[in-house]
């Protein structure tokens, strides 16, 4: 009875040096929360088991022969079809027997036509895309058996599958029509618009990880600015009078904001830009002539609240992600009371958003490193299409039954690429 | 024929959501007209749009457009609202079935919202600064951990006396002290005796919490090895002022003459009993030359500007200091204060402002938790200076229990230069002017007009301010340009 007693004792003293241990750890580094979005805590989810996916083998001319002519289109912001090839190709749930796999992914680099500026060309990509869909049609019995339900494809550029970059011309062509049955990973987003279907997966844009981990400044470096923003207010080359570009938002911060001293916006390409994003508590992340853009990835790796102002925006996997605890949302017609909105905000709320971004789970959800980590984007793509199943059986057409329209689109379309 | 075509396609184009009826894929074959129905609108349309054609042609693009885009206008208060509105409407009458989705953003041009006094709010600024002041509030509680939590009290002994340099150097941990956002007791020893002078030099803290003032009563001789031995004097007087007081906190060492950073006083938070910290020396000589020569001997040894301090292992554990080797300097180091600018300012071997120590190690009492590691100070105090005053080093029985702060000496939080006047060399006393100075000379560029030249006429001012200073030419001045006549002296001074 005595030894108990002792026993009882020591257990309890063990107990009490080993959590001032852990709380005194804890102390040191940055306290995160949890990240629960409408799909349950799903960022730290292991696909590898929960779905098979056959990565069909084009030949090189629509893939390794266009990044052959161009290779800035590894560093640019559409690169996300290229890495996510090459992540799938070393993955374990790639497949090679394509009867048992749940997913058919068809690597066609629609993005990689550049100018000499940089800029993606999409004029030739919907033929492309149509060419490669017409070869695996004719070569394999996938595509015919699902039509292209099972299938889905990376469409990186400005408005998804609509492939222009002017919105109105994107919207008066909509979703290429061979694609309106196949699951489409893209960056852009926005509810209620013609170029985001149902069930589509969003993805960030591709930021390049080594860069932004070189530019890592010391956690306590005091976050000494208000708001922080780099970029254009007016895009004076392809809409002179204002008004068109960002649909007038950002020429609105300027002129609201441009005198006010806790707003550091300007135009400038200062080499510190990394940097600032770490000393500052909010960074803005408006839209362009496309509502998404990578302000939004660098903000959350460098643990600066994304301002986002753009209507209607859906943001990159939008299920796993809780965005309204983490950012703040400013309607663009809101945006002359910008500082009242982002002063009214109860510095609890700033503090628990800054927890959220540091969760290194968010973090890593934002990024598409070279090789994949766990947890990284081409993860959380794969947990998007293992939710998506099993697949309905509507899926699966009858025998000659035919819904897609093969000559359906704007006759230039229908040339052979 | 096919620029104006592609001129007016370009038009379209832009206009895009007004001219929804064309059909918009005919951009790259060329210009299609609509097809002529039947319905009045189209045909009011057809109208419109052959009448803006033939404006913009005679007009030109840029004057047509704003035409247009205020015929179109439905709110014209404020030129810069938006227009979407109206025109969204006109687009749902010509093709109701554009978009069944019912989106509330429209594509095309929006106007840019300008709120009415659009410049900062001094409301919105004060809050936004609480804010910022929260996150890095906790974001030093993160990284400093437990300690800004309850944060101590900050004791400075700083050992003075009246010289040329005494204000600048005064003045200069002075504002450190008022800046660290911790409490401050600031205990200033003064050889030679309280004076007025620094009193009025220390009186000017109205942030420190309270500081203490005292005076020594040898007057501070003129070598540089006796200053050394006084000031380390003081300081153990200093030291004997916070066993008296009771003060509880950390005593930190600040010479006037060294220059502290900010971050110092949050590292000195955490020590424990008996910490060191890196000094840097920046040891220099008047002489750019012999400076210059200096520098290039010492970079064949090792760093030009050493710095003093712990110095630890790879796991972090003090296994030494690197001390202020004054070998290479033997013969150039000064001996008196002020001396010729060819010699060098020579720091001790270890500066008591490289270590701080929890001011309860000096109490009388005994405090229960007193390492053994350093030695009963409150003995040593009482007994004389003899022990105490060959470095700090000397109260702790065992110099590798130190405990090094700053990242294990490896940052810099406080620098030591000290540069000083010759013994002789006089200043105003408190650097206040007193009587009227010998000689004045009149300044040549005052904008304003000078009362003693003021004319009798009242009508030609100008003319005799022109006259009266020497100025370099000035026909380049009144060609021509109307300006106002009380002005005149301002704008041809400006314009040297």
């Amino acid at each position: 009875m005595k030894y108990r007693s002792w026993i009882l004792i020591f257990l309890a003293a063990c107990y009490l040096t080993l959590s001032t241990i852990s709380a005194f750890r804890l102390s040191r580094s940055q306290p995160t929360e949890r990240i629960s979005g409408s799909a349950g805590d799903v960022l730290d989810d292991n696909p590898v088991g929960r779905l098979k996916v056959f990565v069909y083998e084009l030949p090189s001319k629509y893939n390794k022969k266009i990044l052959q002519k161009d290779p800035r289109c590894l560093t640019h912001m559409f690169a996300a079809e290229i890495y996510m090839q090459r992540f799938l190709l070393s993955s374990p749930v790639r497949t090679l027997n394509p009867e048992e796999a749940d997913w058919f992914y068809v690597p066609v680099y629609t993005t990689c036509d550049l100018t000499p500026n940089g800029l993606p060309l999409p004029f030739k990509s919907p033929r492309m895309m149509r060419s490669a869909i017409q070869l695996i049609a004719s070569n394999w019995p996938y595509w015919n058996r699902t039509e292209g339900a099972d299938h889905f494809f990376v469409v990186p550029h400005d408005f998804g599958a609509c492939f222009h970059y002017q919105e109105e011309k994107a919207i008066g062509r909509g979703i290429l029509p061979l694609l309106q049955r196949a699951t489409l990973v893209q960056t852009f987003g926005q509810r209620n618009h013609v170029c985001l279907k149902e069930g589509s997966i969003t993805v960030p844009p591709y930021a390049p990880p080594q860069k932004m981990q070189s530019h890592l400044i010391p956690g306590k470096t005091p976050r000494s600015i208000f708001v922080y923003f780099r970029g254009l207010f007016y895009d004076v080359g392809n809409d002179p009078e204002g008004g068109y570009y960002a649909r007038g938002a950002r020429a609105a911060v300027w002129e609201n904001f441009k005198d006010n001293p806790l707003f550091d916006i300007s135009t400038e390409h200062p080499t510190t830009y990394y940097e600032d994003m770490q000393r500052a508590i909010f960074c803005l992340c408006p839209l362009g002539w496309a509502p998404w853009s990578p302000r939004l990835v660098e903000a959350v790796i460098f643990g600066c609240i994304p301002v986002i102002i753009a209507d209607d925006i859906v943001l990159p996997f939008a299920d796993a992600i809780p965005w309204e605890d983490i950012g703040v949302f400013v309607d663009e017609k809101d945006v002359p009371y910008l500082d009242t909105i982002l002063t009214s905000i109860p510095p609890e709320v700033i503090l628990r958003k800054q927890r959220l971004l540091a969760n290194p789970s968010m973090k890593q959800a934002m990024l598409f490193p070279q090789p994949a980590q766990p947890g990284d984007a081409f993860h959380q793509v794969l947990n998007g299409l293992a939710r998506k199943l099993p697949h309905d059986r509507s899926v699966y057409l009858r025998p000659g039954e035919k819904l897609l329209n093969w000559t359906a689109g704007p006759v230039a379309d229908l040339k052979p690429w | 024929m096919k620029l104006l075509s592609a001129f007016r396609s370009s038009y379209l184009n832009r206009r895009g959501t007004a001219f929804r009826s064309l059909d918009p894929s005919s951009f790259d074959g060329g210009f299609i007209p609509p097809k002529p129905s039947s319905s009045p609108s189209s045909i009011f349309w057809l109208l419109i749009h052959c009448l803006c054609c033939l404006i913009s042609l005679i007009l030109g693009f840029r004057f047509s457009h704003l035409v247009l885009f205020f015929l179109f206008s439905t709110s014209v208060t404020n030129l810069y609202t938006t227009t979407n509105g109206g025109v969204s409407h006109h687009l749902l009458q010509l093709k109701p079935n554009v978009t069944e989705k019912s989106s509330r953003v429209v594509v095309g041009r929006h106007g840019i919202r300008i709120r009415p006094w659009p410049h900062p709010n001094p409301i919105e600024v004060m809050k936004a600064h609480q804010l910022l002041q929260r996150v890095q509030e906790e974001q030093k509680s993160l990284y400093y951990g437990a300690s800004s939590r309850s944060p101590r009290t900050v004791i400075a002994v700083t050992p003075t006396y009246v010289r040329t340099f005494q204000a600048l150097h005064l003045t200069g941990v002075m504002h450190s002290l008022m800046l660290a956002p911790y409490d401050v007791v600031w205990i200033v020893v003064e050889a030679g005796g309280k004076t007025e002078e620094t009193a009025s030099l220390i009186g000017r803290s109205r942030l420190i919490k309270k500081t203490i003032h005292v005076g020594f009563e040898k007057k501070m001789p003129n070598t540089w090895e006796d200053r050394r031995r006084m000031e380390s004097e003081m300081r153990v007087e200093g030291l004997r002022i916070v066993r008296e007081e009771k003060l509880d906190g950390v005593v930190v060492f600040a010479d006037d003459s060294n220059m502290h950073s900010m971050e110092l006083f949050d590292e000195i938070q955490n020590v424990r009993w008996f910490g060191a910290l890196s000094v840097g020396i920046l040891a220099h000589s008047g002489n750019a030359d012999e400076l210059s020569s200096a520098l290039k001997t010492t970079d064949r040894e090792g760093m030009p500007m050493p710095i003093q301090g712990p110095s630890c292992d790879s796991s972090g554990k003090l296994v030494g200091w690197h001390v202020f080797n004054t070998q290479p300097y033997a013969t150039k180091s000064e001996v008196y204060v002020g001396d010729k600018a060819d010699v060098m300012m020579m720091p001790s071997k270890m500066e008591w402002s490289g270590f701080v120590l929890n001011s309860r190690l000096l109490w009388k009492e005994s405090v229960d938790d007193k390492p053994i590691w350093v030695k009963d100070v409150n003995s040593l105090l009482d007994g004389g200076n003899e022990g105490i005053v060959d470095g700090p080093l000397s109260l702790v029985k065992d110099p590798s229990m130190v405990e090094p702060l700053g990242s294990c000496g490896r940052s810099v939080l406080l620098w030591w230069l000290r540069v000083e006047a010759r013994a002789d060399s006089k200043f105003p006393p408190g650097w206040i002017i007193k009587s009227p100075l010998d000689i004045t000379v009149p300044s040549k560029s005052t904008p304003w007009r000078d009362p003693s030249k003021l004319p009798v006429k009242n009508n030609q001012p100008a003319m005799e301010k022109r006259s009266g200073k020497p100025r370099g030419p000035e026909s380049n001045n009144s060609k021509g340009k109307q300006e106002p006549k009380a002005f005149d002296g301002i704008k041809s001074s400006a314009t040297r």
